[in-house]
C-alpha cells in the first residue's frame, strides 16, 4: 500500500473534529478533499500518524452572501460547486474565473477551497485570489475562534498561521465593488497544470483614473506575492501603454522567483510583468466591451 | 478508530461489505480486493487520470481517495459500462474510431467521458478537449478520442439540450 499507516478519524462535527486535532498536536492531519495530500502521503513525503477527515463534518460546505454583500464560504465546499454556482460571476468575477482555472475537473469535483487555500502552495491560484481579494479566514480550535486575513496567513513556502490544533471553517470574502475592473491569467506548460507564473488583480476607476488597485502574482514565490509598488504607480493613473509599461517594469523589478526545473527566475520575472501589463488591458478592454487582445 | 474498518458501498449496482485497511486507498479496493481491474494505476497521484471512476454521479480520481471515504457511496467504473455483450455507446465510439491502441488510459478515458456527456450532452470541440485535458494518453493521441467523444456524445447524453 502506498501510504504509510495512520490512524484514521472521520468525526460527524465541528467539535469533535478539534479535540481530535487538540489531541493529536503535530501528529493530526487534517484531510478535506485530498488532492494535495494524497498524493503526498503516496508518494510518502508526508507521513501523518492521524489522520482526521473532514468530509462527514456537516454544514461546513454553505456558499451564502455576507450582511454587507461579501461572501462567506465553507472551507469544505468543493471547487466544482463555486464552478456551477451560476451566481458567482455576478457577485465575485475574479474568483469564479479563478476556478476552473484550477486542475481539472476530476480535481475540482474533490478538492475543497479550503484546503487549497490552507495547502498554500505558490503556483496555486485560490491563495492569490484570496489575498487580492482581501479574504479573511475564520480558524476554530478547542479554543475558540479567531480570524485572520490572508496576508497574514501566508508565512512561506506551504507554511501558513493555521496552528496544528485549528481548522479553517470558513473564508470571508469583502463585497465586490460595482464596475470594479478584474483578470486572471497564468502560464503552464499544459491546460491544468500548477501555473508557473500567474497574476489576479482588479482595479477600481473613477472616469479613466485608477483609485485602487490590487496586484497579486503567484508562482513566483513562497507565497502570494503582492506587488504594492506596481499598485501605487496605477493609483490616479489611466490604464493608458505607458502607465501599464511601467507596471510591466515594475513587476518584472520587484519580483524575486526561485529558478525550479519548470523555469528560471528570470524568466519569471519576465512573464510576471507581462502577463501583469496583459492582465490589465484584457480587464480595461473587458470593460469596454472589446476583445482585450494585446 | 483503528487501522482496519467495515466498508459498504454499492458499485455497478452490487453491494459490498468488506473489512478494510484504512490507508488502502480506493483504486487499490477496486483492484485489489473487488477484483475489479479494469480501473487501471498508472501515476497513482492524481496526474494521469487512468484510475478515474465515478463516484456519486462525479468522475473521480480512485487513486486520491481512501477506499473507506467511499463508505456508503455508489461507484461505476469501467466494467459497468457494457450491458452484457453490448457494448455501451462510447466503447464502441472508441472501437469505431480506433481511439484505443495499447487501451491502458481508456478506462479513465471511458469514465471521464461518461461524466462528462452526462452534464453536458452536446459538447464542442473545445469543451471535450477541455474535459479530457486531465486524462493522459501516450500511444493512441488524442484526435480519435476526441473524435470518439463526439461520435457517442448524442447516444450517452440522450437528446435533451440543456
Amino acid at each position: 500500500m502506498k501510504p504509510a499507516p495512520f490512524s484514521y478519524y472521520c468525526p460527524e462535527s465541528l467539535d469533535e473534529a478539534v479535540r481530535l486535532l487538540d489531541e493529536h498536536g503535530d501528529d493530526g492531519k487534517i484531510l478535506a478533499g485530498g488532492q494535495s495530500l494524497m498524493p503526498l502521503m503516496s508518494l510518502r513525503l508526508a507521513r501523518p500518524a492521524v489522520i482526521v477527515d473532514l468530509n462527514r463534518v456537516p454544514g461546513m460546505d454553505r456558499v451564502a452572501a455576507s450582511g454587507d454583500g461579501g461572501l462567506s464560504i465553507g472551507a469544505l465546499t468543493r471547487q466544482r460547486a463555486l464552478e456551477r454556482d451560476a451566481g458567482l460571476p455576478a457577485r465575485n468575477p475574479l474568483l469564479a474565473a479563478a476556478v476552473p482555472l484550477i486542475g481539472h475537473f476530476q480535481i475540482r469535483n474533490r478538492g475543497t477551497v479550503g484546503g487549497s487555500l490552507v495547502h498554500a502552495d505558490p503556483a496555486a491560484e485560490l491563495p492569490a485570489v484570496s489575498v487580492a481579494l482581501g479574504a479573511e479566514f475564520v480558524l476554530a480550535s478547542a479554543a475558540g475562534e479567531r480570524v485572520v486575513s490572508a496576508e497574514d496567513l501566508y508565512l512561506g513556502y506551504m507554511a501558513t498561521a493555521v496552528e496544528a490544533n485549528e481548522v479553517l471553517t470558513e473564508v470571508r470574502l469583502p463585497a465586490w465593488k460595482a464596475g470594479r475592473l478584474w483578470a486572471i491569467d497564468e502560464v503552464s506548460r499544459r491546460k491544468g497544470d500548477f501555473a508557473m507564473v500567474g497574476v489576479a488583480l482588479w482595479a477600481d476607476m473613477n472616469g479613466d483614473a485608477c483609485e485602487d488597485a490590487r496586484i497579486t502574482l503567484f508562482g513566483v514565490g513562497g507565497r502570494p506575492v503582492r506587488v504594492e509598488k506596481a499598485e501605487q504607480r496605477l493609483k490616479g493613473a489611466a490604464l493608458d501603454d505607458a502607465t501599464l509599461k511601467d507596471v510591466e517594469r515594475i513587476v518584472f523589478e520587484e519580483l524575486e522567483p526561485d529558478s525550479d526545473i519548470h523555469a528560471s527566475a528570470l524568466y519569471r520575472k519576465e512573464v510576471g510583468g507581462v502577463l501583469t501589463r496583459r492582465a490589465l488591458r484584457a480587464a480595461s478592454a473587458r470593460a469596454n466591451g472589446e476583445d482585450g487582445a494585446s | 478508530m483503528s487501522t482496519k474498518s467495515i466498508l459498504n458501498l454499492t458499485v455497478n449496482g452490487k453491494a459490498y461489505e468488506k473489512l478494510v485497511e484504512v490507508r488502502m486507498t480506493l483504486a487499490d479496493f477496486l483492484r485489489n480486493e473487488l477484483d475489479l481491474t479494469g480501473t487501471h494505476l498508472g501515476c497513482e497521484h492524481g496526474v494521469c487520470g487512468a484510475c478515474t471512476v465515478i463516484m456519486n454521479g462525479e468522475a473521480v480520481r480512485s487513486c486520491l481517495l481512501l477506499a473507506v471515504q467511499a463508505e456508503g457511496a455508489t461507484l461505476e467504473t469501467v466494467e459497468g459500462l457494457a450491458d452484457g455483450d453490448q457494448l455501451h455507446p462510447l466503447q464502441a465510439a472508441f472501437q469505431d474510431r480506433h481511439a484505443l491502441q495499447c487501451g491502458f488510459c481508456t478506462p479513465g478515458f471511458l469514465m471521464t467521458a461518461s461524466a462528462f456527456l452526462k452534464e453536458n450532452p452536446s459538447p464542442n470541440d473545445a469543451e471535450i478537449r477541455e474535459a479530457i485535458s486531465g486524462n493522459i494518453c501516450r500511444c493512441t493521441g488524442y484526435q480519435p478520442i476526441i473524435e470518439a467523444i463526439a461520435q457517442a456524445a448524442p447516444e450517452v447524453g440522450g437528446t435533451d439540450k440543456d
